[in-house]
């Protein structure tokens, strides 16, 4: 028999990114997650650019200032404005929170992908491995890191990636089973295409996704924790403007300065929420759910 | 009521007791499989740490950095079995574990499980009650305004998600600074006193109310729908005890599920919560032993909470079954 008689269409999964380019209206919340975001990214590439001060320039004559409008968050013990130590802080745990994302996702990925092809023995291997992980509460896993291999930002990047791994992988896991089942598969395995072909062009394609929005909404958890490391004071070192790592410094002054414990906070949760909103708006444009 | 009290424990759900009986055991196997894993997975880690752990432990005791001789390093070494081969040290390991032996603390030179034992108790607390008041807020918002097309039901949704991505410990802060700087009804420094309870379970219960809530929500709007709701409010059931009585009951199941995973995060919850409230607990334990590079600590108090996550999650599965009398055991 000559080369197949039927060809499939070189492509019937959908590229993730025409997927969302069609256009739709946006709801208002969307443009005001993404505008906070965007503030957030321009102060980690330019901080000098957003800054009313120096992150570090001390004022002793300016300590625990409260907000005002020449130091909009106030100040700290040492008179350094808290607004420019925030804005300059968004590069440390901007790139801690992508760091352990992206590394997480890996292990996640390879873990997964292969619990979803690898056959039933891999799978209940991988399976059996991702229980085990799930056992230990995701800190105390980062904290038994941080024991073994001294707090810094690489242990606070490795311990928070790691921690929140297994989560992506049993997602992955499910989502390549599921289009492995899919009829599209049994159609091109039926049709005589090799298996790694079939794996390549039709399975990852659709199993991998979600990957878009789990990624958008991990970056805002992985922020999230790895402050709350730092906020332990076993993450970034003191003078950094680390997130958490401010949270860390204005406790000791929170019956005098509250702004130096809610401001930080503030920054951290507007990241994640604004993350989250368009995390989400991504999943329902993805999913079709919203018509364009 | 005419019936005798044997023929009524008879009657008691308890028919094939020795379904039960190996159900109970082949989970009881699986559970201490997942911990023997954890333990050896634990194990790993901590023999990874880089450096001389001799020195580490001599240079803790004498609270500086010191030069001890040969001698003091191998008395060290001999006495934690440093020295053994890997293999001796993981079989001991495991040997004392299994009689309850967690190892003696670096830093307080008293045995781990006495040290845990002392501090335990007020993190159970504050994180049952954690859950008890997430679940009591998810619901009150579902059963309320589910499925309801009004804004009230919207504007509940967007704050579960709000909910959801707040971190507990930054809820701590601004609840210690409104109430306990600002209005001075809360005590800052929370004791283990009934109010001192209140706002870190507050904190740690509404990240967790948004995540419950956002489930069950999804499913309560999807069970509404199902033939039998039309049928109750056709017999003339009012909407709220339909809410209630019909539907509830399928919402909660993944619910149920979501709260067993979430023993993990709510302990991770409590150890910062407590931080935040100066509690005391497990918390303060564990970060000072984290900070101090205290193994057996660390390890000891990270597979009795694996202990605790793989207990409850027993607990969840009896629960389904109390919930969902259809489920069978498997």
């Amino acid at each position: 028999m000559s080369s197949s008689a039927v060809t499939l269409p070189r492509r019937v999964s959908p590229r993730i990114w025409d997927t969302i380019a069609i256009s739709g209206r946006i709801p208002l919340r969307v443009y005001l997650a993404a505008t906070v975001i965007a503030f957030f990214l321009a102060s980690a590439i330019a901080p000098q650019l957003l800054q009313s001060h120096s992150a570090f320039k001390m004022d002793l004559r300016a300590t625990l200032q409260p907000p005002s409008f020449s130091h909009l968050f106030g100040t700290d013990q040492a008179g350094r404005d808290t607004y420019s130590r925030i804005v300059s802080g968004a590069r440390q745990s901007l790139s801690i929170g992508l760091g352990a994302t992206a590394l997480s996702m890996t292990v996640a990925l390879f873990l997964g992908v292969a619990a979803g092809l690898g056959g039933r023995l891999v799978d209940g291997a991988i399976s059996r491995f991702l229980d085990v992980l799930f056992a230990f509460p995701m800190l105390f896993l980062a904290l038994l890191f941080v024991t073994v291999f001294g707090p810094s930002v690489t242990t606070q990047i490795i311990a928070v990636g790691l921690g929140t791994a297994p989560g992506y992988a049993r997602m992955i896991r499910g989502q390549v089973l599921s289009a492995r089942g899919a009829g599209y598969v049994e159609a091109a395995v039926a049709l005589g295409h090799p298996f790694p072909k079939i794996v390549r062009r039709h399975i990852l394609p659709n199993a991998l996704h979600p990957l878009v929005v789990m990624m958008t909404l991990g970056v805002g958890q992985a922020v999230v924790w790895a402050s709350g490391l730092a906020f332990l004071g076993l993450g970034a070192a003191p003078p950094s403007p680390e997130w958490g790592a401010l949270l860390d410094a204005g406790r000791d002054y929170i019956t005098r300065a509250w702004w130096l414990e809610v401001m930080p906070g503030v920054a951290i949760v507007a990241f994640a929420l604004s993350v989250t909103v368009v995390g989400h708006h991504l999943q329902d444009r993805l999913e079709g759910r919203i018509d364009a | 009521m005419s019936m005798t009290l044997a023929a009524r424990i008879r009657a008691l759900p308890f028919g094939g007791a020795s379904r039960h009986v190996a159900w109970f055991l082949r989970r009881a196997i699986g559970g201490a499989a997942v911990l023997w894993a954890v333990t050896t997975f634990t194990f790993v880690v901590q023999s990874l740490m880089p450096g001389d752990r001799a020195l580490l432990i001599i240079n803790m005791a004498a609270g500086n950095i010191t030069n001890p001789s040969q001698a003091e390093i191998d008395a060290v070494n001999a006495k934690y079995g440093f020295a053994d081969p890997i293999a001796v040290q993981y079989l001991n390991y495991l040997w004392r574990l299994l009689h309850g032996d967690f190892g003696v603390s670096y830093q307080l030179h008293r045995p781990v499980i006495e040290i845990v034992g002392a501090q335990i108790l007020p993190t159970i607390v504050l994180a049952f009650s954690a859950l008890l008041t997430a679940w009591f807020i998810a619901i009150v918002m579902t059963v309320v305004l589910a499925g309801r097309a009004n804004p009230w039901a919207r504007f509940a949704s967007g704050l579960q998600i709000v909910m959801a991505t707040m971190p507990p410990y930054w809820i701590g802060t601004i609840l210690l600074v409104t109430f306990a700087v600002f209005l001075r009804i809360f005590p800052v420094e929370g004791k283990n006193s009934l109010i001192g309870l209140v706002l870190p379970t507050v904190a740690l219960a509404i990240p967790l109310a948004g995540f419950i809530g956002l489930v069950i929500q999804q499913e309560f709007v999807r069970v509404l729908e199902q033939p039998f709701v039309t049928s109750s409010r056709a017999r003339g059931m009012g909407d709220f005890g339909v809410r209630l009585r019909h539907v509830l009951r399928h919402a909660v199941l993944p619910g149920v599920t979501l709260s067993g995973w979430a023993v993990g995060s709510l302990f991770s919850g409590a150890v910062l919560v407590e931080s935040v409230f100066a509690r005391q607990g497990i918390g303060g334990i564990l970060v000072g032993a984290t900070s101090a590079r205290d193994v057996p600590l660390v390890t000891g108090i990270v597979v009795i909470s694996a202990g605790i996550y793989v207990l409850a999650n027993v607990l969840v599965d009896r629960a389904y079954l109390i919930i969902d009398p259809r489920i069978k055991l498997a």
